[in-house]
């Protein structure tokens, strides 16, 4: 009963809400009516028509006040107060723009910033990924690093009973893998090999054409009859065009039909590989005859409805010690399970952390800033609230006026703010050189607008909370004559503004010591010995268009390629190697001649690379003991193979190594040592490593030039592009990699989050060099005549100046104390992300304590200075 | 001009009381409420104008009385107002506890 009639009100109100319009008008229709009604009583009685008219008037006293007291009944009220305090506020924005220019821009560059890593933060950690169902895809390794065998593959996705399906891709695809011929310029195509099911798994539909069958999964793993293209490739050589679909290619010289687009949301590489480019897919046959030995497999599986990784995990253990005891002969299997979501952003997730905690900061500065900003102005704005209160408002409605004033602001700093993060968010999905997962799916979306709209409301809150609670206080406190002095509110509410500053300089004190320490852990890394020289090096696939069918066809192919490449001037030197340092690896067991491993001891297990004659003076790795391998190491003479020391040391502690005999690949004869390189990644010592011959061995999948030059190594391209003409006309000389990109590269997720850092840093110091600024000043200009009395009693610029200065001095070093104290414990938390420094490196704590300090001193000199050429005179008459 | 006589304040609350129950004779428009109100007392009770028509929304608003366009008897346009059956329950709750706390004050005055 009570509930109805309370319903029945409500929607009477709203449809009184909707009809506003009309119903004012009636209501002064109405009023309209009492007025003549009264001047008709008063005319009878004999007043004359112009008082009558003046006495009704004033009898129904004033007639918009009276509206709007009737109408406050059926308007919600609070909207009508919004649509005053709103415009209350754009009429105080126009009246002074520079505090608002000044608030929307530093509001903006907050939000803006907040907006975009927000964004960033969503992309890769939030969004799920861009597959069905993508909570149930789950990573699954072997040890945690290996890929696994095929054979355990097959058998694991017979035996489990976990996961709805299991779908792999070849681990060791390579850039340029496959070479596309017979359309225009011949190229060089990055192809992953997929088994049958892996669309299916990930719940990917091809956008045109379909998927692989099985047929096409039983060839040969060289020769794929089918592929299907990635959207950016289709887009890139094929201009969309949708008849591609049943289109014959030439790939590696064989008949390849094109079955399917990919849709444009599948990015391979931004999943499952960052910073790559993947431009086909083929189909990986596992048949007995084809399906490689070693492990090679990368695999993901579906869960089943209700089970989960924990118990999956559990199953995969058994199955790994079954399939390992029951297949001695295969590679041993650990199977360690992640959910892929946590595979694909867990190495991320510590720098987005950072820069969501980071941003928070600058905020809370910027909120800080503009805090200040508002009480400095209380002084302005005294008058006018004590006037409201005089006129009738009440505390809660001043305090809304005043929040509803800072909101606005900050909304109008958001919209700047969008603004920003929009450029920001298509700069970031642009960095196509960076090494970071899902990077290209960074954009504004309806997520990241509503999260800028919470920012700017909480933002506006923030700011504004403090000076409404302050001005309302004051305003009911001592009405309007004391705010006409203006001295002693200000005098009251110094330690606010005092406290304020306090807290800009300890949050941007932790800004600047976590963005000082990763600054610095960055140029440790940058300084690394990476064991090879990365200037002026750079690499080349050359891999020939024909088959190469002898060890001798390929010695005349490499002899020709080295002279010819080596006659062009401008390069120092020249070698080939299947893969490249940062970029590629792959491992074998390596055991030495007269050695006994066992479980608990197991052989090493080095990285294996393929060079030629030249490729250790072309890399810049040096020759530490014996000698190179040298264009006479050929299939006739002796086997030979050159370890780095990590290996000589592993293998033969305090002996000779030259001379010692490997079981691997046949048996070898170490010949030389030569140092070791960053394979992995700067920050990782690199382990152990072993070369062979190229002239001594068919076992690689790629030739890659690797040139040493005297000129930037781009002018070089077309030279060596000329040289090559001859020796396959169908060379495709695309991609040229210099060393430099590869480090660039390796490096990429670390200067990424250092340049943001450095960004916010950055402004954080100048928010708070301007908020001790802004209080120093006010502070000075509250003193005015108490400084003319000094300096007409004799105290010189100097005294002055001095002790204003100290007094910033002081609030900078209580500012300081506590950023320091609470950045300790922050940088503790960096942990993963630090380099080469510790968490309290005194350096970085020293360096930015001393340029806080500076930029204080600074920024409280130029109001000190400005206060000491103050005229005594006119400061005594001031006020 | 004007009375010179005393000028009554209306106890808080009793307006909508008194609106209802100046309704109960008819159709009325805003002016003769305040006419009739102001005669039925002897001149003692004046309803400002100003929260007349205040109190007339928030009438209509709860449903207590409905308004409607008509003409005054000078032929003029005038918004007429009449009570609903919500509006005469209202009336009736109203002058009962009215009546209570009349009655309590005048016992305590001494006047009973």
């Amino acid at each position: 009963m009570q509930a109805d009639s309370r319903w029945k009100r409500f929607r009477r109100r709203l449809r009184y809400w909707l009809d506003r319009r009309e119903r004012n008008r009636w209501l002064w229709e109405e009023m309209e009516f009492h007025i003549e009604s009264t001047m008709d009583e008063l005319a009878a009685q004999g007043v004359s028509k112009a008082e009558a008219h003046a006495a009704a008037r004033r009898k129904f006293g004033n007639m918009t006040q009276k509206s709007e007291e009737a109408r406050s009944t059926w308007i919600a009220r609070w909207m009508s107060d919004l649509a005053q305090d709103l415009h209350h506020s754009f009429r105080g924005m126009r009246r002074d723009a520079g505090f608002t220019a000044f608030t929307i821009l530093i509001a903006g560059l907050g939000i803006g910033a907040s907006s975009t890593v927000f964004s960033v933060v969503n992309a890769l950690l939030l969004r799920p990924l861009p597959f069905r169902d993508a909570g149930r895809l789950v990573w699954i390794t072997n040890g945690g690093d290996y890929a696994t065998q095929a054979e355990h593959y097959v058998g694991l996705r017979e035996l489990n009973r976990s996961f709805s399906d299991l779908a792999g891709w070849s681990a060791f695809y390579r850039a340029g893998d496959s070479e596309l011929t017979g359309i225009g310029e011949p190229e060089r195509l990055t192809s992953v090999p997929v088994t049958e099911n892996f669309f299916a798994l990930l719940g990917v539909q091809p956008a045109i054409g379909r998927s692989f069958t099985s047929e096409e999964c039983q060839g040969r793993y060289a020769a794929p009859p089918a592929t299907v293209l990635s959207y950016n490739f289709w887009r890139r050589r094929f201009a969309a065009d949708p008849n591609v679909v049943g289109r014959k290619l030439t790939l590696n010289n064989g008949p390849v039909t094109v079955v399917g687009v990919l849709p444009a949301s599948f990015d391979f590489g931004s999943v499952f590989a960052p910073g790559t480019r993947v431009d086909i897919f083929i189909p990986w046959p596992l048949t007995d005859n084809t399906k490689p030995t070693g492990n090679t497999m990368k695999i993901i599986g579906r869960l089943k409805r209700g089970a989960t990784v924990r118990g999956a995990q559990a199953e995969f253990a058994t199955l790994g010690r079954q399939l390992t005891s029951q297949y001695p002969k295969r590679n041993p299997i650990v199977p360690l399970l992640v959910p892929l979501e946590q595979y694909v952003s867990g190495p991320v997730s510590p720098a987005l952390f950072v820069l969501a905690c980071a941003v928070g900061v600058v905020m809370l500065i910027v909120c800080a800033n503009l805090s200040n900003l508002q009480l400095a102005r209380l002084g302005s704005r005294q008058n006018e609230m004590a006037m409201r209160v005089a006129l009738g408002a009440g505390r809660s409605r001043l305090l809304r006026q005043m929040l509803t004033e800072s909101v606005a602001l900050a909304c109008c700093g958001a919209l700047f703010g969008l603004l920003l993060a929009v450029a920001g968010t298509r700069e970031v999905a642009h960095l196509h050189a960076f090494n970071l997962p899902l990077l290209e799916s960074v954009r504004i979306d309806g997520s990241a607008l509503l999260f800028t709209l919470q920012a700017a409301v909480a933002t506006g809150i923030l700011f504004g909370l403090l000076p409404a609670l302050r001005v309302t206080a004051l305003s009911l406190r001592e009405g309007m004559q004391d705010a006409s002095r203006g001295s002693s509110g200000g005098r009251r509410h110094a330690w606010v503004r005092d406290g304020l500053v306090v807290s800009e300089l300890a949050f941007a004190c932790i800004l600047l010591v976590g963005a000082g320490l990763l600054i610095r852990s960055f140029l440790r890394v940058l300084d690394v010995n990476l064991g090879f020289q990365p200037e002026r090096a750079a690499a080349l696939r050359i891999d020939p268009s024909f088959r190469i069918a002898s060890l001798a066809q390929q010695d005349s192919f490499i002899d020709d390629v080295l002279n010819r490449v080596r006659s062009v001037p401008g390069i120092v030197e020249a070698g080939i190697t299947d893969i490249l340092p940062l970029r590629d690896d792959r491992s074998w067991q390596v055991s030495a001649v007269g050695q006994v491993y066992s479980r608990s001891h197991p052989p090493p297990e080095p990285f294996i690379s393929v060079v030629s004659d030249g490729y250790f003076k072309a890399a810049g790795i040096p020759l530490r003991l014996g000698r190179e391998i040298t264009e006479r190491d050929r299939v006739s003479s002796d086997p030979v193979v050159v370890v780095n020391e990590t290996l000589a040391r592993t293998l033969w502690p305090g002996q000779n190594p030259v001379g010692q005999m490997i079981t691997t690949d046949g048996g070898r004869r170490v010949i030389g040592v030569v140092g070791d390189i960053r394979n992995e990644a700067l920050e990782k010592a690199g382990g152990p490593e072993m070369y062979l011959p190229m002239r001594q061995t068919g076992d690689f999948a790629a030739m890659q030039l690797v040139v040493r030059t005297a000129l930037p190594p781009d002018s070089l391209a077309s030279g060596i592009r000329a040289a090559l003409r001859p020796v396959d006309p169908n060379l495709p000389v695309r991609e040229f990699v210099t060393f430099q990109d590869l480090v660039d590269k390796a490096v990429s997720p670390r200067r990424f989050l250092v340049l943001l850092l450095a960004g916010f840093a950055a402004f954080a110091l100048v928010l708070a060099s301007l908020g001790i600024y802004a209080v120093i000043s006010y502070s000075v200009s509250q003193r005015v005549k108490e400084i003319g009395i000094r300096m007409a009693l004799g105290a010189s610029a100097i005294d002055l100046q001095l002790s204003i200065v100290l007094h910033t001095l002081g609030l900078a070093a209580l500012g300081l104390a506590l950023g320091m104290a609470v950045a300790r414990g922050v940088s503790i938390a960096l942990g993963s992300l630090l380099f080469g420094v510790t968490a309290g490196d005194p350096i970085t704590f020293t360096a930015m304590g001393m340029l806080l300090a500076m930029v204080a001193a600074v920024a409280g000199y130029i109001p000190a200075w400005k206060a000491s050429r103050v005229d005594p005179m006119v400061a005594l008459r001031s006020n | 001009m004007g009375t010179e006589k005393p000028k009554a304040d209306l106890l808080p609350g009793t307006l909508d009381m008194l609106v209802l129950k100046i309704l109960m004779r008819g159709h009325l428009h805003g002016y003769a409420i305040a006419q009739l109100i102001q005669q039925l007392s002897d001149d003692l009770l004046r309803v400002e104008e100003g929260s007349l028509y205040p109190a007339l929304q928030r009438l209509e608003l709860n449903g207590w009385i409905e308004g409607e366009w008509g003409l005054s008897a000078n032929n003029r346009r005038a918004r007429f107002y009449k009570l609903t059956p919500e509006g005469r329950k209202r009336l009736a709750e109203e002058s009962a506890r009215y009546r209570q706390v009349t009655g309590a004050v005048a016992r305590i005055m001494g006047f009973a």
